[in-house]
């Protein structure tokens, strides 16, 4: 048996997979990754499936040690500075790690979120079919909690494939995208144009259940109180502050505020990935144009494997790529304090 | 005011879900119209419908948008909301044990003071009450019950606790409340049940469903520190009168 050891990891980094739907209805929130095209794209380098249980590393830096053989792994997400044992690695390409090597990764720069996905994928016993960590209902495996420095990875030992990367379609910065509803009908038309029409930033104090975002106040027409209705990931929901709130995975899954409009399907993952403090806006679609969004998505995830190539002519200059790439550390979205003070 | 909503409203909550909509308000005809729905809907199922998630007033239907679109789905789920509703087969009735006041229920006596009457008429009240789950929310296994009686009703706390604790049985509103893991709570506690409506490698793991009926008996902290042991150790604890 194989394994990678966390040898550090920051906050906000836990083992996530496509999530565990299916009990919503008894208050289990489904959790999972946060920007799911880059979880399916790290698992499609290693010839996982896409859904398949990876490291979401955070913000912040980690690094890991292969033991008891070689790991293959595949790196998709928020780019990175990486390299292993000093040799640069590329983000959206597959790498192996000797007995004994470390993978090292810098800071996510322009996004939060990374995905370290592991060829034969983690051991761990699944919870309601899935390994995804969700704290606070004590789920996830190998450790029902965010990663520290110390736990094991364990895995089987790499087949030695040539490495591969993936063409992932460049993310737009184009507005991110809603459909309104379910309880638009709580907002004056003008809410309805300030909420389109304005600058919002993300607020350093995010996590995994919500995003919650500056800008203009959003006023409500009949106050802030509704009955508790049931809740989607993309949900944005208006507290009586006027200050939206945008539900993540590990969200309630029922919620008491007016929720003005939903994230669409195709950009709740580059809408995780939006770094605090970098003003973007919204833009309303019809309900056709999302689902045929979502019909699109899907068919990206599917046609990642013939997205793959071999590492030969890549132009190996990683190194000079990663310089002329960095702007500066992003800040993250997820705040290192709240994240951790919902752990029970 | 007319309360529940026929035909329900269709709300669109993003590319992937329906937000069925019965009432705006806290409602037991609208919530017997939502459970039955769910019913129905596992009774025929409809091709692409991923999860259902009924609420007091409303069901959240997820789908697949690759699968059927929002306005198949739409039409599909008003057909089988118009059916009369089904006259109410057998429902399961639990029967909870509570360990009120003291340290398990710190709020009883403010409670019973803002209502001008006694800690025991409160117990009595609340043990007298016939209630159902109307909906599980927010956390694991947290039950919102329905049947609250007026006399109990009381807006929540001004300033919401951040940690309240596992078992909490509480009143907030015109609701009253099973909450199972500890966490934040604006309601009012008024005692403790060893009953653990969440728990993981028991079978099943989540004890009660939409749709239960519910009834409380007062029990002493002895009583409940023993059945908490008994509940840890994967009892149900909770009596179940009729299945």
């Amino acid at each position: 048996m194989s394994k990678l050891v966390v040898t550090s990891i920051g906050p906000a980094s836990s083992v996530q997979d496509g999530g565990r739907p299916g009990s919503q209805r008894y208050g289990l929130t489904p959790s999972g990754a946060m920007d799911r095209l880059a979880l399916a794209a790290a698992n499609t380098l290693v010839g996982n499936d896409p859904f398949a249980a990876a490291v979401e590393i955070g913000p912040f830096g980690a690094t890991f040690t292969a033991r008891g053989g070689a790991v293959r792994v595949g790196l998709s997400g928020a780019p990175r500075n990486a390299d292993i044992g000093g040799r640069a690695v590329a983000f959206d390409s597959s790498a192996t790690l000797a007995e004994g090597e470390t993978l090292n990764l810098g800071f996510a720069r322009g996004g939060s979120f990374s995905y370290l996905a592991i060829e034969h994928g983690i051991e761990g016993e699944p919870m309601f079919g899935s390994l995804a960590v969700n704290a606070r209902a004590g789920l996830g495996s190998p450790y029902p909690r965010p990663l520290q420095s110390g736990d094991e990875l364990e895995t089987r030992p790499a087949s030695g494939a040539a490495e591969r990367r993936i063409d992932l379609p460049v993310m737009a910065d184009a507005p991110i995208r809603v459909v309104f509803g379910p309880q638009d009908d709580e907002f004056a038309e003008e809410s309805k144009r300030l909420f389109l029409d304005s600058e919002w930033k993300i607020s350093a104090t995010s996590d995994r259940m919500g995003f919650r975002l500056e800008g203009p106040v959003i006023r409500h027409l009949h106050g802030h109180n509704i009955v508790s209705d049931g809740t989607v990931n993309g949900s944005i929901q208006v507290p009586g502050v006027g200050q939206p709130i945008v539900l993540m995975p590990d969200r309630g899954t029922s919620g008491g505020y007016p929720k003005i409009a939903t994230v669409i399907t195709a950009d709740f993952g580059r809408f995780a990935q939006m770094s605090a403090g970098r003003p973007f806006r919204f833009e309303a679609v019809t309900m056709a144009e999302a689902q045929a969004e979502a019909r699109a998505f899907r068919d990206l995830v599917r046609s990642l494997p013939d997205r793959m190539r071999g590492m030969e002519d890549f132009g190996l200059n990683v190194e000079a790529l990663q310089d002329a790439n960095v702007a500066g550390q992003a800040v993250s979205a997820v705040d290192a304090e709240t994240w951790q003070a919902a752990v029970p | 005011m007319p309360e529940t909503l026929i035909p329900p409203r269709l709300l669109p909550s993003g590319d992937s879900a329906i937000t069925v909509e019965f009432s705006r308000n806290i409602d037991d005809a609208a919530n017997r119209r939502v459970l039955a729905l769910d019913r129905i809907i596992t009774a025929e199922p409809i091709g692409g419908i991923t999860e259902t998630v009924p609420t007091y007033r409303s069901l959240l239907v997820h789908y697949d948008p690759v699968e059927i679109s929002f306005d198949q789905l739409g039409e599909q789920l008003l057909a089988r909301a118009a059916r009369a509703l089904p006259t109410t087969g057998k429902t399961r009735r639990w029967r909870i044990p509570v360990a009120y006041g003291g340290e398990h229920g710190i709020d009883l006596e403010e409670v019973a003071k803002t209502l001008q009457t006694t800690p025991e008429e409160i117990i009595a009240r609340h043990v007298a009450g016939d209630y159902r789950v109307a909906m599980i929310g927010f956390t694991p296994g947290w039950s919102y019950l329905s049947g609250l009686e007026k006399f109990l009703h009381m807006p929540r706390r001004q300033d919401p606790r951040l940690l309240t604790p596992a078992g909490t049985i509480s009143i907030g509103g015109v609701q009253t409340g099973v909450q199972c893991l500890a966490g934040p709570s604006g309601w009012h506690l008024l005692g403790r049940t060893a009953v653990r409506t969440y728990q993981l490698h028991r079978d099943p793991t989540f004890l009660l469903e939409p749709g239960d009926a519910i009834s409380f008996t007062a029990v002493d902290a002895k009583t409940f520190a023993e059945q908490d042991r008994a509940a840890e150790a994967g009892e149900f604890v909770a009596e179940l009168v009729t299945a």
